[in-house]
Formats: C-alpha cells, structure tokens, sequence
C-alpha cells in the first residue's frame, strides 16, 4: 500500500514538474516601494498569463526594499528613494527609473470631497510640525475662503518604516520650507515631530480613513483605490494644482535624465505652470552580477514587457511610464548585468 | 514458585506496571535458563533501561537551560555594538533618529511599562471578579458556557485583536469615548495632562485596552481553577458563622489562594510585556514620551516588529537587538519579583 501511494506521488510529481518545465515559467521575487505596488501587481498579473512566469512582490516599503537586495534575499529591490552612485558601486547593484507617480496629502472630513480643500507647501510643513494645530487655523482659512472647517484637532498620519514615498514627501517639504529642512531634513526615515505611524502606504491610507479629521499623504493610487479626499496644492508657479497624470506628466518633464548619473533624479518641487510640486519616479534595484542568473534575465524580461506593454495599465492608475527615449537610455545600462560567462544577460530577452 | 512454560504474555515498554509484567515475564524464562549468568544479564539490561530513562530527561532539562543560555548570548552579541557606542545612556535616551544613528530606549521601555500597567488595572479586578462570579454566584447552569466563553478569549489569535483594535475599538473609542475623556477631565489639574490631545483613536490607552482582554482569560481562568481548590470546609465554616458571600470571598477564600491568583496575575503581565502584533497596530508608533494616555508612543515589541525588516546598518540592527535585551531583562526582573513575593507570602503563612 505504501508502495502504491509511493508511485502515485512520484506519478505527480512528475507531471508537475514536466508541466511546469514545458511552460519554462520562472518565478522572480522583489521586495521594497509601496508605492508603486499597485501596478506592479497589474503588471505581475498579465505577465503570469502572457508567459506563465510570476513575479513575487513584498511591499515592504523602500528602506526593505533596499535592505533585502543589498542582501541578495530578492531578484531585485524596489525603492522611491534613489541610491547615491557611490552607494549603487557599494552594493553592486544599477538602477533605474521604472515608473513615475504622484504624493497626495489626503484628509479626512465628513462631507468633503476631492479637491475641496488646497493646501500650500508651507501650510503642509507646519500641521507636519505641529505648528498648525486646528483645522480652523488661519493659515488654512486663508487658503480656502469658502470652505466650512470645523474647529476640530488636526490627526497627523505618517509612514512609521523606512520610505521611500517619506523621502520624497520631506524631500518637497525641505524644499518649501527651511524650519522643516533644519529641524526634521529629509530621509526615509525622519524624528516625526507629531503625529501616529503606519506601516507602508497602505497603512497610512487605512488609518485616514478610519480617523476623523487626519491628513496624511499617500500615492495617488492609494487615495484612488481607497477613495479618499485628496488635496489640491499650490506650486512653485504658484498656480493650484490637481493630482492628474497630467499634472504628474509636467513636472516629470523637466528631468535631465540623460546626465544624471544612477538616473538619480528627484522630481518634486519642480518649476511649470501645469506641475504638481510632489512628484516621485520610482526605482529598481538589479545586482551586477546575481547567484540566480536566470530568475535576474527573466527579472529584465519582465521589465522590457513592462516598458513596452505595461504602459497602459499604469496610466489607468494614474502612473506616468516612462517616456521612449529614456527607456533606450535604460536599456543601454541593462548590458552591465552580466551572467557567470561575462556576457550580457539582456542579450537573452526577447527583442521588444 | 516460577513457571516453567514461556509465557505469552508481550512485553510493553519499559516504566509502570507494564514493566513489571516485563520484569515478572524475563524472569520466568530466566527460571528455565541457567540461573546466575542469564540473571545479571536481565538484571543488567533493566538497569541500563532505567539509565537510559535517567539521561535522557535529564538531556531534556539541559538542553533547555542550553537554549536559554543560547539566546541570552546570542542577544549580547547581536547587541554588543549598540552597547558600545550608546552604553547605559541607551536607557535614558528619548531619540530614535535612524538617519544619524542615535538611538534611545526611553520611549519604548515607557510604553511597555505603561500599556502592561493599564491592562493590569483593567484585568485584574475584572479577572477577579469573572472568577469569585464564576466559583460563587453564577447558576451551574451557565457556568461551563461562561467558562468555555472566557477560555475562547485566549485562543484568538493576536493579530486578529490588532486588526479588531484598528478598525472596530479605535474608530469607537475616537468619537464617542475619547472626546467624552477630554471633555470630563479638561479642567481638572492631574488628569487634564493625564487625558489631554487630539483623540488619535489609537494611541496607549487603546493598546492597554486590548492588552487588558488579551490578559483577561489567563487571570480569571487561572483564578476560578484556584478559587475551587479552597476547601469546602473552610467556606461551610464561614457561612456557619453568619459571614456573608462577600466576607467568606474576602476573608478566606482569597486568603487560601493568593499564591496561585499572584501567579497568575504574573503571568498575565509577562504576556502583556511581551504582546507584539496587537500592541502594534494600535500604539501609534511614535517614538515619544507623552503625559497623556491618549497620545501614541511605542513599545519594544513594536518597534522590534516595525523596523527590523528595513533596519540597514549595523548600529541600527543591533540597537533593536538591544531592546530585545532590555524586554528580555524586564520580564525576568517581574519574574523573579513575583517568586520573591510568593516566597515571602509562604514564609509568612508557614
């Protein structure tokens, strides 16, 4: 009886591995940014039924992201937070930008809607501060004239893990306001003055919106998904703004990506009549040179799909893909990530 | 006298009775064999089995001291970095900046203390009182539904009281507890700091609100199983005099049991300190030190869960290594008082 139970499972077994041989699917892993998890998981889900291979995503936040790559756990790292050149030669790893998106502030109020209520630059580092401390404050009221503000405490929600999404929202705030850059600065991870922490951009929308009167700021897909009330803000135009692939697309098109070295450039605060002033690209983190060689060129496969054919999906999350010449630009960096052989592992993808 | 014929009787294992049917069996075949050599040899064979018995428990006791050595090392190690770049200033210290690397215990230790002494003052006098209810008021009828309700309590997992503490305790205690708090205490000199700020909704007061029914099972029910223990007798006694329901709990039966009500309060209060996934989502992660219990703050287990899966760098690793420590040190510090106590409370009753 043994036996037969024996034969039966080795039968299976083997058909699931012929199975599984003839789709010649490979799974990849990454780990890192909340903020663009939601397309990637798109973009994971129709990969997996065009070519069979899965991609396993942890939304981890960026400071994971980049831990986990640097420690080869993952076929590549996710992170909004772009590293240093010196810090990618460190690590042996490249980079590059693989989509752009938007950080909304997004609050909490009975009866608003999105877009009812503007916020400045300024406005924002103070309630972030803990200098504005009520909704009704006059600096708020200033702002929105004709806006009912209820004379309620304002709940402060922030990012309690090492984020990217956080390195970009101080990024902007140290830019618009010097009490922020001299007494918090920015980073993934900052001494919040005030205010509760979540875990990961899903956290964070979550606790918006289940707090009466919070604002915190998530990635525009977040506040789309979980239908929360976002903010208009004014940019360094001084013109209103509203977070649209539109507005998302002006500030992205003042990068200089061609002479930034890593493609280390910060999009927020950008100048442009049209520009929401906080603007992130987001980043991938490759190994020059994996243990897994064919799960890093399946990794790169995955990645030309994404530029080529992803770019639909991301913009109906309101996601900016990258324009043309910049991918060519990436693709030129992918020749650094070589096999055992020294030779190129881009040279095994598919010509897109 | 012995019987010669085998017997057919199978031998169990060693230890019991089934080894003395063992012992009775060998040494009737032993009968029908040459007598003094086969003898020590079966005499033999028992005692190496009983031998065997001996090390092999006394392997199981060591390998857990073992274990706990390991873990207490391992802890030092992982920690000796931060102790050498922050020393006992780590204790007292209230940043937590991971951008300059300066890194302070203060807050967390705080928020342990705190969240643990809410939910002790939450569960224990309710603990209590589900079990005096329990042992002495509640018609039998109801009391294996009640008990089996209280039981269940314990087995939830953690992270569905976190889950059920964010998204049903906070949004409740936010508009309809917390501004009733504020608004009550506002102009009272203590508890106006003691309940002042926004009401985030979540913050300590709702972690030890959860801890508190996360505690709740173990003290009452390890209560209601001493509270059974005290003699009929003695109660019989008391009532015989004319004491009343609350003087026969009062004056004996708590007297009898205190050993084992200690216990299990201390045991709920090591499950408190120790508590990670509900305390988690619910604290607020705000790595301050506030007077109001309705702030947010942090405790060393949710600083632990939150931040080693990103922390890069060394010294950042080994600081939340070195909280680790601290918590493991607390915890045996309450420990070894609750036995302290117990020993002096049966030293003074003997």
């Amino acid at each position: 009886m043994i036996s037969t139970i024996f034969r039966r499972g080795a039968g299976a077994a083997l058909a699931l591995a012929v199975m599984c041989g003839a789709a010649a699917a490979i799974d990849i892993s990454g780990a890192g940014a909340t903020f663009p998890y939601p397309i990637y998981a798109k973009w994971a889900e129709a990969y997996k039924k065009e070519t069979g291979s899965g991609l396993n995503y942890q939304s981890i936040g960026s400071g994971g992201g980049i831990k986990q790559i640097k420690a080869r756990t993952v076929t590549f790292g996710a992170s909004d937070q772009p590293l240093k050149p010196e810090e990618l030669e460190a690590g042996g790893l490249i980079q590059w930008p693989q989509v752009i998106g938007g950080i909304v502030p997004v609050v909490n109020h009975a009866g608003m809607a999105g877009g009812d209520l503007t916020l400045s630059g300024e406005t924002v580092a103070k309630i972030f501060l803990g200098e504005i401390t009520k909704w009704d404050d006059p600096a708020i009221k200033k702002l929105n004239p004709k806006a009912k503000l209820p004379s309620a405490p304002i709940v402060v929600v922030h990012r309690s893990d090492g984020s990217g999404t956080t390195f970009n929202f101080t990024n902007y705030l140290s830019k618009v306001s010097p009490d922020w850059a001299s007494k918090v600065g920015a980073n993934a991870s900052v001494e919040w003055p005030v205010g509760i922490g979540a875990k990961g951009n899903e956290g964070v929308a979550n606790n918006v919106a289940n707090t009466k009167g919070s604002i915190g700021y998530v990635e525009y897909a977040y506040a789309k998904q979980n239908k929360l009330t976002h903010t208009k803000m004014i940019n360094k135009d001084g013109k209103t703004v509203t977070p649209s692939m539109e507005s998302f697309q002006a500030a992205a098109a003042g990068a200089d990506w061609a002479h930034a070295e890593g493609f280390y450039e910060i999009l927020t605060n950008e100048p442009g009549a049209k520009s929401w002033p906080i603007t992130a690209a987001t980043f991938i983190l490759l190994p020059k040179e994996s243990k897994d060689e064919a799960a890093a060129a399946e990794a790169l496969k995955f990645f030309s799909w994404a530029f080529a054919s992803g770019g639909k999906m991301a913009e109906e999350l309101d996601y900016i893909p990258m324009p043309k010449p910049v991918v060519e630009l990436i693709k030129k960096t992918w020749t650094s990530v070589k096999g055992s052989d020294g030779k190129p592992l881009s040279l095994l993808t598919r010509p897109n | 006298m012995f019987s010669i014929e085998p017997s057919r009787r199978s031998a169990n294992g060693a230890g019991g009775e089934a080894g003395s049917d063992m012992s009775e069996v060998v040494l009737q075949q032993a009968a029908s064999l040459s007598v003094a050599a086969d003898r020590t040899r079966v005499l033999g064979r028992l005692a190496l089995v009983d031998r065997l018995f001996r090390q092999v428990t006394r392997a199981a006791a060591v390998i857990v001291l073992v274990i706990l050595g390991g873990v207490i090392v391992s802890l030092v190690y992982g920690s000796w970095p931060a102790m050498k770049a922050f020393g006992f200033g780590f204790l007292f210290s209230q940043s937590w900046n991971p951008v300059t690397e300066n890194f302070g215990a203060l807050p967390a230790i705080y928020g342990t203390v705190m969240t643990s002494i809410i939910a002790m003052l939450i569960a224990v006098p309710v603990g209590l009182g589900i079990a005096i209810f329990l042992t002495e008021l509640c018609p039998y009828v109801l009391r294996r539904p009640i008990g089996t309700a209280i039981e269940l309590l314990a087995g939830i997992p953690s992270i569905i009281y976190g889950i059920w503490g964010l998204f049903v305790l906070a949004p409740f205690l936010q508009s309809h507890v917390q501004p009733a708090l504020i608004a009550a205490f506002g102009d009272i000199p203590v508890f106006s700091t003691l309940f002042a700020g926004p009401p985030y909704g979540i913050g300590m007061l709702t972690a030890g609100f959860i801890l508190a029914i996360m505690v709740l099972p173990f003290i009452a029910s390890i209560s209601r199983d001493v509270f059974e223990t005290v003699p009929l007798v003695l109660k019989e006694a008391a009532w015989g005099i004319g004491a009343t329901t609350w003087e026969v709990t009062r004056y004996v039966v708590i007297p009898y049991t205190r050993v084992g009500v200690i216990g299990g309060v201390m045991l709920g209060l090591g499950r408190a300190l120790g508590e990670t996934m509900a305390v988690t989502f619910v604290i607020g992660n705000a790595h301050k030190i506030s007077g109001s219990l309705l702030a947010p703050g942090t405790t060393i287990s949710a600083t632990i869960a939150n931040e080693f899966t990103e922390a890069v760098g060394d010294l950042y690793t080994s600081a939340l290594i070195e909280l680790g420590l601290i918590l493991f040190f607390i915890t045996f510090v309450v420990l070894a008082v609750a036995r302290y106590m117990l020993m002096r409370i049966e030293q003074k009753s003997a």
